[in-house]
């Protein structure tokens, strides 16, 4: 009855297992370290702005594969960022009661469908009608302006940074649309009573009073869609068009990005440098998540810290 | 401080505390504690909120271990024993020293196993024998009538009060000396407090109950020594009828007579 | 009291203004929210409408098909997902739900504990093709092949993570006042986790483990130089082995008018069994609560 080994044997395993996560994530570096290190002997920190990727002559560069990521990144931001903040208000602030429950969880649902879904979706259906229905026309009516001329030009055939972009943004949506109406949702009402009481319109309240309220609720939430953009592959790699040439600044072009380049090239990839470059991008890519989300985290510990300790 | 803490002649104690200091890390919350707890009565623990009433009633089962920053130094003997020893097996003191909290905290099982939880832990009974302690433990806690038929059940599907009692019925299960008891009816209806007060009084014939209670009425109904409490300090113990009747300190009577909360 | 009619022409006019400026933002947020449901039921309706198109029997019992044949199935590729996703998640949830215990009841204000938690934020918003990038180097590349067990691993790495997260978030809800109370009788630490702390969190803790299993059904990434993919059965996981989003991947990219029907018919099947496995998580979670 009295056994005071398995309290020892307990402990034991509980403290082997939060060991054994640290040591994932040093084998994931050291790994990746290793793998590339050819890559990283031959070019150095100029991988991360050369653009030639040449597997027969053996050149290689990350630049355009580096560009693609963030640039789709930021287009799906772009996007997803007001449009979450206007479901995340609907659903705490306009929605009736009763359908409050199945939005959100229709919401939820959407978080859960696999990215192998939206890309093959977003390939077959949605990028030709993206092509009709938004690139012709864009690209008609921007013709010879300027700046964004350059930006709409190039084949408007559906596959691109902005079409991959497109379907990030609705792919993270959900993810970010979820944070920001948890963290509204807990906003205490008198915080909004005594606004409303004042005569704020509902407007003015999310904006002036939630909003900062929530701030580093949704700087969270923002945050965790990035790094789910960034480090997405199936849904950008049906639709970026895995072209590892950067020609334009325009959105309509092919690209890569760098989790296509992985999935397209690095199976058939032989040792040497091919794969050590590809390996060197996925390091780049790993360094790139892992700063935004310290970036988040010393945001977030900055926010709290200014303003007590709220949220 | 040192209050009058000699029992009369014919008590004996149960808890003996000697001297005893406790900090949450550099707060000093408990200062020099002397106190005898009469073997099978009842004694009360009042005092205005923050008096250290709890704190001291939690170092008599060493559940203040949980807590890193909360450290005790000094002597509690119970039976002789000095239960603040890091050499005692501090399971073995809460198998003797029993304790009800202040919210009712069912396990996530059914009543049966509630009760049956405790008792595993010490005891190798059969079906038969288990079957005859849960009966026993909720007979003396008043609850078995009312769940006699459905054991089965989830304990947290009670009433608030009787849930309190079931939670009473577990720590006798595994027959204890002591019951501890910390503000047991804060979180529950007049009429449950009612009841559990009258099972208070049963215990005692066969229990020594220290209770900590908010409520001086409370104390007054059902303790047999008082213990008054102030920041800290022991201020005065005694009979709970001298000390309600003829208090010995003007603290005491302060607050007795309500002239602070 | 003084009416909006004896409000001055000034303030009744910048009162009109935020009128105006709130319904129109209102009007926006309306919009975003019928955008959002709009995805998805357009993307729900694509799926199932052209998944039950190219589904029939054949595509449980026949093997991947080379391009442009007349019959084929997925069945292999079923097997693989099924055989891969169940071992990642048992090997997986033990330890994270070992790891989440130790966050919430040994390490709370530990060096480990915070070290521990931040890693584990690390892995979970890893990138997970950077996964498959490190079970190839420290799996594959090792024992020169490609193979089911490397698949396995790579998906029990993104496994862990999660029902780290869930668990230690679950258990941390647990109130103190129950574990105190399994203390006051005596109960060893070890007994009151798993026997008190642990059962009041279990549906929650379940919950994590089956939005995990959710999660490890849809991925593709880790398993592309991992598990690698095979036209032909094989239940020996030390081959190459072929898995339902890794075959839609290659077939859905891919020119031909079978092969893609087919990548229907398997995100369609997909997509079913991950909003059930949600739904259900969903459901058992409100059940206990």
């Amino acid at each position: 009855m009295r056994a005071p080994w398995a309290d020892r044997l307990f402990a034991l395993a509980a403290h082997g297992a939060a060991w054994l996560t640290l040591a994932l994530l040093m084998g994931i570096l050291l790994s990746l370290i290793a793998g590339a290190a050819p890559a990283i002997r031959e070019y150095g920190l100029s991988f991360l702005w050369r653009s030639e990727w040449d597997p027969v002559q053996d050149h290689y560069g990350g630049l355009v594969m580096i560009y693609g990521t963030l640039m789709t990144s930021f287009i799906a931001l772009l996007i997803a960022v007001p449009v979450s903040f206007g479901i995340a208000l609907f659903l705490t602030e306009l929605s009736p009661q009763w359908l409050k429950r199945p939005l959100g969880v229709a919401i939820e649902l959407l978080a859960a469908v696999p990215s192998i879904v939206y890309g093959m979706w977003g390939l077959l259906v949605f990028s030709p009608l993206l092509a009709t229905y938004v690139q012709q026309p864009l690209q008609h009516i921007f013709k010879g302006v300027p700046v964004l001329g350059a930006l709409f030009s190039g084949p408007p055939v559906g596959i691109g940074l902005l079409s991959a972009g497109i379907i990030l943004a609705i792919m993270i949506i959900p993810f970010i649309a979820s944070v920001m109406r948890d963290v509204f949702e807990v906003t205490p009402p008198m915080l909004k009573e005594s606004a409303y009481g004042l005569g704020s319109t509902t407007w003015e309240v999310v904006w002036n009073v939630v909003l900062p309220y929530t701030k580093t609720g949704v700087v969270g939430g923002v945050m965790l869609g990035l790094g789910r953009a960034l480090g997405e592959t199936m849904a950008v790699t049906f639709l970026i068009g895995n072209m590892n040439q950067l020609n334009s600044i325009s959105i309509f072009e092919a690209a890569n990005s760098i989790t296509s380049a992985l999935a397209n090239e690095f199976a058939e990839a032989g040792e040497g440098l091919h794969q050590a470059s590809l390996i060197y991008l996925g390091l780049v890519l790993f360094f790139i998540t892992f700063v935004v989300l310290a970036f988040s985290k010393i945001l977030l510990a900055q926010l709290r810290k200014s303003e007590g300790s709220k949220s | 401080m040192d209050a009058k803490v000699d029992l009369s002649v014919t008590e004996k104690s149960k808890i003996a505390v000697r001297d005893l200091n406790f900090y949450y890390g550099s707060f000093h919350a408990l200062k020099h504690i002397n106190l005898n707890i009469p073997e099978k009565k009842v004694t009360a623990f009042i005092g205005p909120s923050g008096c250290g009433k709890s704190t001291l009633l939690r170092t008599f089962n060493r559940m203040f271990e949980l807590y890193p920053e909360q450290r005790a130094e000094g002597e509690i003997l119970v039976d002789g024993e000095n239960v603040l020893d890091k050499r005692l097996d501090v399971s073995l003191i809460r198998a003797k020293v029993g304790m009800v909290f202040q919210k009712p905290t069912p396990f996530p099982m059914s009543i049966y196993d509630n009760i049956a939880f405790g008792v595993k832990l010490f005891e190798n009974l059969s079906r038969v024998e288990m079957d005859e302690r849960v009966e026993w433990a909720l007979k003396k806690s008043a609850l078995w009538n009312e769940v006699k038929d459905k054991l089965g059940q989830s304990g947290s599907g009670l009433s608030g009060g009787q849930q309190q009692r079931l939670c009473i019925a577990r720590g006798i299960a595994i027959k204890p000396e002591v019951l501890l008891l910390d503000e047991p009816c804060s979180a529950l209806d007049p009429i449950s407090t009612g009841k559990i007060e009258e099972l208070i009084h049963e215990l005692k014939s066969d229990y020594t109950v220290v209770i900590v209670t908010h409520n001086m009425q409370q104390a007054a109904r059902v303790s047999d020594y008082t213990a008054y409490m102030y920041l800290g300090d022991l201020i005065e113990f005694g009979p709970t009828r001298d000390l309600f009747m003829k208090p010995q300190k003007k603290d005491t009577e302060d607050y007795i007579t309500g002239r602070f909360g | 009291m003084s009416t909006l009619a004896s409000l001055d022409a000034g303030r009744l006019a910048m009162h009109r203004k935020r009128k105006r400026v709130n319904v129109v933002a209102l009007a926006l947020s309306l919009g975003a929210m019928a955008f959002g449901v709009f995805w998805l039921i357009w993307i729900l309706f694509e799926t199932v409408h052209l998944g039950l198109g190219g589904l029939s029997w054949q595509v449980f019992t026949e093997m991947t098909p080379p391009p442009q044949a007349e019959t084929g199935g997925l069945a292999n590729a079923i097997y693989g997902s099924l055989m891969m996703v169940g071992l990642a998640t048992l090997i997986g949830t033990p330890i994270g739900i070992m790891a989440g215990i130790y966050l919430a009841e040994y390490g709370q204000r530990t060096w480990l504990g915070r070290t521990t938690q931040f890693i584990n934020d690390i892995l979970l918003s890893a990138p997970s093709i950077v996964i498959g990038l490190f079970i190839y180097a420290v799996v594959v590349s090792r024992f020169k092949s490609f193979s089911g067990w490397a698949g396995v691993l790579a998906l029990a790495l993104i496994v862990i993570p999660v029902v780290i997260r869930t668990t230690e978030n679950m258990l941390s809800l647990v109130p103190n006042a129950l574990r105190e109370a399994a203390y006051a009788l005596g109960t060893p630490k070890w007994k009151v986790i798993l026997s008190i702390t642990l059962k009041a969190a279990r549906a929650g803790v379940v919950t994590g483990v089956l939005l995990a299993l959710a999660r490890v059904s849809g991925e593709t990434a880790p398993l592309l130089f991992t598990a690698l993919s095979n036209q032909f059965w094989t239940s020996n996981l030390s081959e190459p082995m072929a898995s339902l989003p890794v075959t839609i991947f290659k077939f859905a990219m891919s020119p031909y008018e079978n092969w893609q029907q087919l990548a229907w018919a398997g995100v369609f099947l997909i997509t079913l069994g991950v909003l059930a496995l949600n739904i259900l998580a969903r459901v058992l979670f409100r059940n206990k609560h």
